[in-house]
Parts: C-alpha cells; sequence; structure tokens
C-alpha cells in the first residue's frame, strides 16, 4: 500500500489560537479512514486544510505524490480529490439532473462558452441519469433539488460527486442530521463507493465509523491522541479521557 | 408538424424539454410583435427609451438574478459608454453602429477593470466596491474635459446608418434600436441557458460546493460581470444616440438604483422581468411627469409595496402561478 494523501506538521493559527497544532496523517490508498474527535478537537479545520479551503500556517500535504500545499481548491478538485459539505450541498434551485450533469460538465475543461446553447449537455444525460439511479433518486430526476428531503439531498449530492469519478473523497460528517434509516442507507452506499477508491471521513457517529474505517485518527484539542483501527482506538485510555473527560476530574 | 411528431418518436422517452421551452418561444414572438407595433401606438422616442432601459435591466438581471451578484453601480458602464458613444459620434464623425460599438467596447473594459477588483469581495461589500467605483467614474465625468461637465454632450448628431442610411428619422432609427435591443435580450437569454450559464447558476446557488467540483468561481463571476456591464454599456450607448445627449444622469448613483428597482419589481431572475420592470418604470416617469419630484416619491412606495408583497416580482408571481418559467 501507498500513501494517497499525506500531511506532515499540518499547522493552523488564527490570531494566536492554534486550532490544529503539528498534525501528521497518512492516508492510504484504496482505505477508508476516519477522523474523529470531541467537539472542538479541531477536525473540520483540519479538514478544511486537506481540502485547501483553509490555508494553513505551517505544514504540507501531499495528494498521490505531488506536492498540493499552495495549490486552490478548485484545482485539487481537478487533480481528482473531491470533498462533501457537513451541510448537504446541491445546487436547490437545478433539477436532480442537472445537479449530476454539472459535475459531469468538468469533462469539457471550462464551461466558459456562453455563446452555445446548453443542448449540447444533452450528451451527458444517459450518464447522469444513471448516477442518479444508482442512488435510488431515478424517480426525482426533473424535481428540483429544493424539493427533496434531507436524505435525499445528501444521496443527490453522492451522486453528484461521483459523477466526477473522483480517485479520492473527502465526506464532512456524511451521516449529520440524519434519521437511522438514512444512516444506513448512506453507510451502504459509502462502502459501495468506495470500492476503487480511497476515503477519509469527518464522522461523530461511532457505529458507522466502527463499520466503515479501516483505520481511524483522533484528534483533540488539534493534536492527533491516538491512531490504529477501532479496537486499537476504542481502548486506548487517552481516547477514552478525551471522550468522557476523566482528565478533568 | 410531422417533423415534430418524428422526433418524438425517434428520441427516447426524454422527460425533460432539450433548448429554449414552447412557451417561452412563443413569449418572444408575441413580443417581437409587441415591439415592432409600439412605435405606432406611442411616440417613438418614447418606444426607444423603454428598449434602452429594457436592455440595461436585462443586463443588469444578468448578474443579479443569474450570477447571484448585487452591483450598486451599473451607471458608470450605462453612462460612460453614452459618453464615448456621444463623443465619437459628434467629434469623430462615426456611424451609429460604430459610435455605440465604441460606447460598448469602453463599457466591456471599465466592466474587466471594476469587475476584477470588486469579485474578490462577497455580498454587501461586493456592492459597496461596485458603488465606489461608480462614484469615481461620475466625478471623472463630471470634472473630464471632453464628458461637457455639467452641460454633458449635447445635440448629438445620427450619422448615416453605415454611412448609407440616413436615421434623422426617429421611426426608422426606432427599428435599428429594436434590432440591437431585441438582439441583446435573446443572447442574454443564451447566455443564461448556456453551459456556461448552468455553471453560473450552480455558483449563485452554493459557491462552495462549485468550488469543490472544481470550478474556478472568480472567472465565471468575472466573465458574467463583464457581460454585464458590456450589455449595459450597449444600452447606454444607444440611449445617447437615441436622445442625441449624454448627460450627467446617465452616471448618476441614482441611475445604478433606477436599474434594480425595474429588476426586482419585474422580477429578478426571470426572462421578462427586467423588460416589463423598465416599461413600467419609464412609463410612470413619462406619463407622471407633471408630478415632478412626486414621481420619485410615487416610484420609492411602488418599490416598497412591491418588495412587501411579492417579493418575486410581477413576472416571478405570474410564472408562479402558471407553474412555468417565464
Amino acid at each position: 500500500m501507498s500513501a494517497m494523501l499525506q500531511a506532515s506538521g499540518l499547522t493552523k493559527e488564527f490570531k494566536g489560537f492554534v486550532a490544529v497544532n503539528n498534525v501528521d496523517l497518512t492516508v492510504e490508498r484504496g482505505t477508508i479512514h476516519a477522523l474523529i474527535g470531541p467537539n472542538g478537537a479541531g477536525k473540520t479545520t483540519c479538514f478544511n486544510l486537506l481540502t485547501k479551503f483553509l490555508q494553513p500556517t505551517r505544514g504540507t500535504i501531499t495528494y498521490d505524490g505531488r506536492d498540493i500545499t499552495s495549490m486552490s481548491a478548485a484545482d485539487i478538485a481537478r487533480l481528482g480529490l473531491v470533498r462533501s459539505f457537513q451541510i448537504s450541498a446541491v445546487f436547490d434551485d437545478l433539477t436532480v439532473l442537472e445537479n449530476v450533469r454539472i459535475a459531469m460538465q468538468r469533462r469539457r475543461g471550462d464551461s466558459y462558452d456562453f455563446w452555445r446553447s446548453e443542448v449540447v449537455l444533452a450528451q451527458y444525460d444517459e450518464e447522469a441519469r444513471g448516477y442518479v439511479e444508482s442512488v435510488g433518486l431515478g424517480d426525482f430526476l426533473n424535481h428540483r433539488a429544493a424539493e427533496l428531503s434531507y436524505g435525499r439531498k445528501r444521496a443527490l449530492e453522492i451522486a453528484t460527486t461521483l459523477a466526477l469519478e473522483p480517485e479520492m473523497l473527502l465526506l464532512d460528517e456524511p451521516m449529520a442530521g440524519m434519521a437511522q434509516a438514512d444512516v444506513d442507507r448512506i453507510s451502504a452506499l459509502i462502502k459501495r463507493i468506495s470500492e476503487g477508491r480511497t476515503i477519509l471521513m469527518v464522522e461523530h457517529n461511532l457505529s458507522v465509523v466502527a463499520d466503515l474505517s479501516d483505520r481511524i485518527t483522533v484528534l483533540a484539542r488539534g493534536e492527533v491522541l491516538a491512531e490504529g483501527d477501532y479496537d486499537t482506538v476504542s481502548k486506548s485510555p487517552d481516547v477514552i479521557d478525551a471522550y468522557i473527560g476523566a482528565g478533568h476530574d | 408538424m410531422s417533423t415534430s411528431e418524428n422526433t418524438k418518436v425517434a428520441l427516447p422517452a426524454m422527460t425533460h424539454t432539450v433548448g429554449m421551452p414552447r412557451h417561452q418561444k412563443i413569449i418572444f414572438v408575441l413580443l417581437l410583435g409587441v415591439l415592432l407595433a409600439l412605435p405606432f401606438m406611442v411616440y417613438p422616442v418614447f418606444a426607444m427609451k423603454v428598449l434602452c432601459f429594457a436592455l440595461f435591466a436585462c443586463a443588469f438581471n444578468l448578474l443579479l438574478g443569474f450570477g447571484g451578484l448585487l452591483s450598486f453601480g451599473h451607471a458608470a458602464y450605462f453612462g460612460m459608454a453614452s459618453y464615448v458613444c456621444a463623443h465619437a459620434a459628434k467629434v469623430w464623425g462615426l456611424t451609429p453602429e460604430l459610435a455605440i460599438l465604441a460606447g460598448t467596447a469602453t463599457a466591456a473594459l471599465l466592466g474587466l477593470v471594476i469587475g476584477s477588483l470588486a469579485i474578490r469581495r462577497q455580498g454587501i461589500y461586493f456592492a459597496m466596491v461596485t458603488l465606489a467605483f461608480a462614484q469615481m467614474v461620475y466625478f471623472f465625468a463630471l470634472q473630464a474635459e471632453f464628458t461637457g461637465g455639467e452641460d454633458g454632450i449635447q445635440s448629438v448628431p445620427r450619422n448615416d446608418l453605415l454611412g448609407m442610411f440616413p436615421m434623422s428619422d426617429d421611426l426608422t432609427f426606432y427599428f435599428f434600436v429594436l434590432a440591437i435591443t431585441y438582439g441583446g435580450i435573446l443572447f442574454i437569454y443564451r447566455i443564461t441557458h448556456s453551459p456556461f450559464g448552468q455553471v453560473l447558476k450552480s455558483i449563485r446557488e452554493n459557491e462552495p460546493r462549485a468550488v469543490s467540483l472544481g470550478y474556478r468561481v472568480n472567472r465565471y463571476k468575472l466573465m458574467v460581470f463583464v457581460l454585464s456591464a458590456t450589455f449595459a454599456g450597449l444600452a447606454g450607448a444607444t440611449k445617447s444616440q437615441v436622445f442625441h445627449l449624454a448627460s450627467l444622469t446617465d452616471v448618476h448613483w441614482t441611475m445604478s438604483g433606477e436599474v434594480v428597482l425595474m429588476t426586482l419589481l419585474g422580477g429578478m431572475g426571470t426572462v421578462l422581468g427586467p423588460i416589463v420592470g423598465a416599461a413600467v418604470v419609464v412609463t410612470m416617469q413619462n406619463y407622471l411627469a407633471y408630478l415632478g419630484a412626486w414621481v420619485t416619491v410615487i416610484q420609492g412606495c411602488i418599490f416598497v409595496v412591491g418588495v412587501l408583497l411579492f417579493r418575486e416580482g410581477i413576472i416571478g408571481v405570474l410564472s408562479r402561478i402558471l407553474k412555468k418559467p417565464l
């Protein structure tokens, strides 16, 4: 196995406050890697650094052997490293089909051609429909995304992400705000799409983490507390301390 | 008829429409019919004024309704283009189409400069930056030599079109203006229904997500900004040929406000909204002119009532009732 995404000495300071401190993280190719930790541990900051939505104060990030530390968020997406968002990120005013098509449109390169009719996008319709059906939204093809329920919006988001054919997915709390029925559905979906891909996810739902991930990194107060598979991590006294707070007695 | 039947059979069951929906085609044809008849029903100069402002509002709507960017300085492009066009026609003796082209190109360039600085900020800050630059353009127009300061550029000649066809008759010129504005409106429709337009809508709906899909959003924003400024300039340049005049009114910040009013009143993000909004506002200004300063008060009241009662604007409400994009 080789490293797909690697961060070393990753640090982010906000006006003197250190949100992420000297984090080393290696995500192996083809694995599902989870990033967990109590509230305020710096998971989201770390996630935003890795996806280049924030610029690190120090440290380097390499993706597939290439240094991406100074690249823009849009450019790393072009390399095949695609993120999702905590709050479902769909284009509300577009139809389900159009949502997926926006991602496929990237294959044409940049869409600066404002003089051409959108009819040229019809070439993606069949394939887009396939992605939509693969997440069980076939009946909603021409509905506006705004009309979908929360769980379905998340499914649409995944369909859109898959349409980019990313090599690596970064999922920010994919189960946040979801009912149990939806959790099981999305969980199965993640398992299915992980084939041939690398996934890094931030997640609160520990049963999902236990079920899905090959490797877990625990963050607390901006630093790496423990790393390993679920059994190792869940038995670590440091982790139990951080979660239950016994250390503060 | 038979061909459309055939294509229906040949295509697999496509549930969504490709290209312009039928009802919109009908609307565009009806619109053309109305506009062709208009100068025979009302004073041609008034009809041309409506056309110029309709194009101006459509240009603004391209930026606000589809790009999600609220510019508060669109008078800069409208006004500057009108000055350059007037100067080109009067001093350089250019024909109308070349003078208008010169004005439009100036607006595009100005849009490129201001836009590339403004898009670095978002929301209210973006609006403030565009307003600040528009004020700078206003003071430039007030101070510069060629703009004639308080007097503006007066008695601008309308030279022969292509150097061949006399345009001094208002009715004749109307059809030239109609060709420009109708063509402009169709082009703007195309922009919003192009691959570029799709990406633009996605940025409007959720910018971080568009970034995460690999779109360099600032380039799209700059592009729509320049396009919007260009069409605003086309409208302004044409207007100076219509009225034989370029004046400070066209670069004043109230002009920026007026185009916001037209667009919101008619329906932001709709195809017809800005045209209807412009027609309503211009008609009001013309037919209520005897009320003097009260026109502004009435305009203000209508705006307040509009925002409170029907936020989607006239066409927005109609579109919701008919369940069709208008």
